[in-house]
């Protein structure tokens, strides 16, 4: 909401997490600092064992913080049990209770709070249709689909109106197209809730597609926080730059820094522009990155030559594969049409043309 | 093919399984069929009657003693499986800590200790006390019985705790449910067909046993199955049969009993 003043929903001031002791610790986190606003779509986006689900567990009570705070709208709620939070969960294993009916799964929470019958018999109500479930509130969850059982876990979490929801990995149980499907479902549950979404996921499509922002996390630390298009064609560091998407990495000679932009000199001499990480004054010698859509392969002499070396087809568009001179590899992914191939056969020598604005500088 | 093996079809199964199930029912099928016996003998068959119920049933001593193990068995087994919920509950929803292994064969003793020890053990301790209060009411029997019924119903009621999904706790505590309100709403309906299951095998324990209740009871304080031993002391009548006949109904009633209503809660 750009007219909104932005408010701060959750504040993770210095956070660590520290599991065992002596010489078996293991830091799950590691003084992560992260503010999450008001009505953000957020995402924490890692491989597995980065620390994502233990954040996400600290912020929902069940586990502790070894050092730092987690501020609710500017209250810390890290010493509090989970049953004092206005925070609620959607869990990967959806953990619906067996032994009631849908409604009743939707209506816990409330009834946990003491609000009236009526109360609660209405927004259940309001509930099962926003996932549209109607017509299943009195079945048995374990009678209902694995999509539907999605729905009722989302249901039961927004019910008593969190101050927060934190999703763990929710659609991964689910079969491809079901998962897209839903991808928009919760785009559109957040939408219509207004309600501060924490997403923990590991796939890279999920949260580029969905997020307001993005943090991504390796090993307990969080490397860079971000619009999905700031992670994608701005990584600050080659795990993000590897992690989000296809890319290629090439060393250059760096020169003239200045504005977020530098001088690189690649290894074939050509002299090309490129944005600089943040914050980051670059050495001479530095890791260039370009993402494979971003490069076009010509016959002429292009910024770098090569040998194609292979040709992959994907429907939408072709990936191929050069050994360039210098011995790196090198990936260009070129868009198809249906009446021509793509231009080039093995053995090929060819030229690589880097466009303007294509290459960004890591901080590594 | 491992995929193809059956030990059905090894050869001498079929021949081993018969004689197992000969073993173990043809006995019982032969105390069942006595128990109708018009004679007074338990080998030789003089016609169908059922003069030997009748004859149990009016005898003062056997339903004193039946009304005895009722006792003790009902009160033991509720005890014993409260006692055993608590303590699968301490050893399931804790992280694993040293000593852990310990208690869990401390709660399971009963099984590993010979019952003979433990009745005469109880025998000198209860002794002790009875001299020090005078008390010698069926609370002995009632204790005794509730500490060795208390692994009978720990079993069941762990195992069901540990096939249970503990993201569902979490959940509960997640939308605002105390751990009490946890505990009542989440765990423990959950939890019923283990307790169940433990509160039947707890009672079924106790009405059954003779060793330590030998060494325990005082004057008079028979239960069925120590009242029969000292019946066939004196020679058997097919009375014995008619009482273990009645007995057998009952335990198979429980187990069915049991059986339909564990279906129903799953």
């Amino acid at each position: 909401m750009p007219d909104k003043p932005d408010r701060n929903a959750i504040e993770v001031v210095n956070v660590s997490k520290i599991f065992g002791s002596g010489e078996g610790q293991v830091a799950a986190l590691d003084k992560v600092s992260v503010s999450i606003r008001e009505n953000e779509f957020f995402t924490l986006l890692g491989p597995s064992g980065c620390g994502k689900t233990t954040l996400l567990r600290l912020i929902a009570g069940f586990d502790f913080p070894t050092a730092g705070e987690i501020l609710l709208y500017g209250q810390d709620i890290a010493p509090l049990p989970p049953f004092k939070r206005p925070v609620n969960t959607v869990f990967q294993s959806y953990a619906l209770f067996p032994h009631m009916t849908v409604a009743d799964n939707i209506g816990f929470g409330l009834e946990m709070l003491g609000k009236p019958k009526g109360e609660i018999k209405a927004r259940v109500a309001e509930m099962l249709k926003l996932v549209k479930m109607e017509a299943l509130a009195g079945r048995r969850t374990a009678q209902i689909s694995g999509g539907q059982q999605q729905r009722v876990a989302l249901a039961r979490a927004l019910a008593p109106q969190p101050k927060v929801l934190l999703l763990d990995e929710p659609l991964s149980a689910l079969d491809y197209k079901l998962r897209k499907e839903m991808q928009i479902e919760l785009k559109r549950l957040q939408h219509e809730t207004g309600i501060t979404f924490i997403f923990v996921t590991h796939d890279q499509e999920e949260a580029l597609t969905m997020s307001d922002r993005i943090a991504v996390m390796s090993s307990g630390k969080i490397l860079q926080v971000g619009s999905p298009w700031d992670i994608y064609d701005k990584p600050a560091e080659r795990f993000v730059a590897d992690f989000i998407g296809e890319t290629n990495f090439l060393t250059a000679a760096i020169s003239g820094t200045g504005n977020g932009k530098a001088r690189a000199t690649l290894k074939s001499g050509t002299t090309i522009e490129a944005t600089v990480a943040e914050g980051f004054q670059p050495k001479d010698n530095a890791t260039v990155v370009v993402r494979p859509e971003h490069a076009k392969l010509t016959k002429d002499k292009g910024d770098l030559s090569g040998t194609v070396e292979n040709i992959v087809y994907f429907g939408t568009d072709t990936h191929i594969h050069v050994q360039l001179d210098g011995g790196e590899a090198f990936t260009v992914r070129q868009q198809n049409t249906r009446s021509a191939g793509c231009g080039f056969e093995r053995g090929d020598k060819v030229g690589i043309l880097i466009g303007n604005d294509a290459a960004q500088v890591l901080r590594d | 093919m491992a995929s193809n093996f059956s030990i059905k079809h090894q050869p001498g199964f079929t021949t081993i399984a018969a004689t197992c199930f000969v073993v173990l029912y043809l006995p019982i099928i032969v105390l069942v069929l006595y128990a109708f016996n018009a004679a007074s003998s338990t080998s030789e068959w003089g016609g169908f009657s059922l003069r030997w119920f009748q004859s149990a049933y009016q005898n003062t001593q056997v339903i004193d003693a039946t009304l005895r193990s009722f006792q003790i068995g009902a009160i033991a087994a509720v005890l014993s499986t409260i006692f055993a919920t608590m303590a699968a509950l301490a050893t399931t929803r804790t992280a694993p800590y040293p000593g852990l292994t310990f208690k869990y064969a401390a709660i399971n003793q009963p099984l590993m200790v010979p019952e003979i020890v433990t009745g005469v053990a109880l025998l000198i301790f209860f002794s002790r006390i009875k001299i020090f209060t005078g008390y010698s009411g069926l609370g002995y029997l009632i204790a005794a019985h509730t500490a060795f019924c208390i692994p009978f119903a720990y079993l069941p009621i762990r195992a069901r705790l540990e096939n249970m999904d503990l993201t569902l706790e979490r959940a509960a505590a997640d939308l605002y449910a105390t751990p009490w309100k946890t505990f009542r709403r989440i765990t423990l309906p959950l939890l019923w067909p283990g307790i169940l299951a433990g509160l039947m095998l707890a009672f079924v324990i106790s009405l059954d046993d003779v060793v330590i209740t030998e060494f325990v009871k005082s004057g008079g304080q028979d239960t069925l199955p120590t009242y029969m031993l000292g019946q066939i002391r004196r020679g058997v009548t097919p009375e014995i049969n008619a009482i273990s006949t009645a007995f057998l109904l009952l335990s198979v009633a429980i187990v069915t009993l049991f059986f339909f209503v564990s279906r129903k809660r799953d």
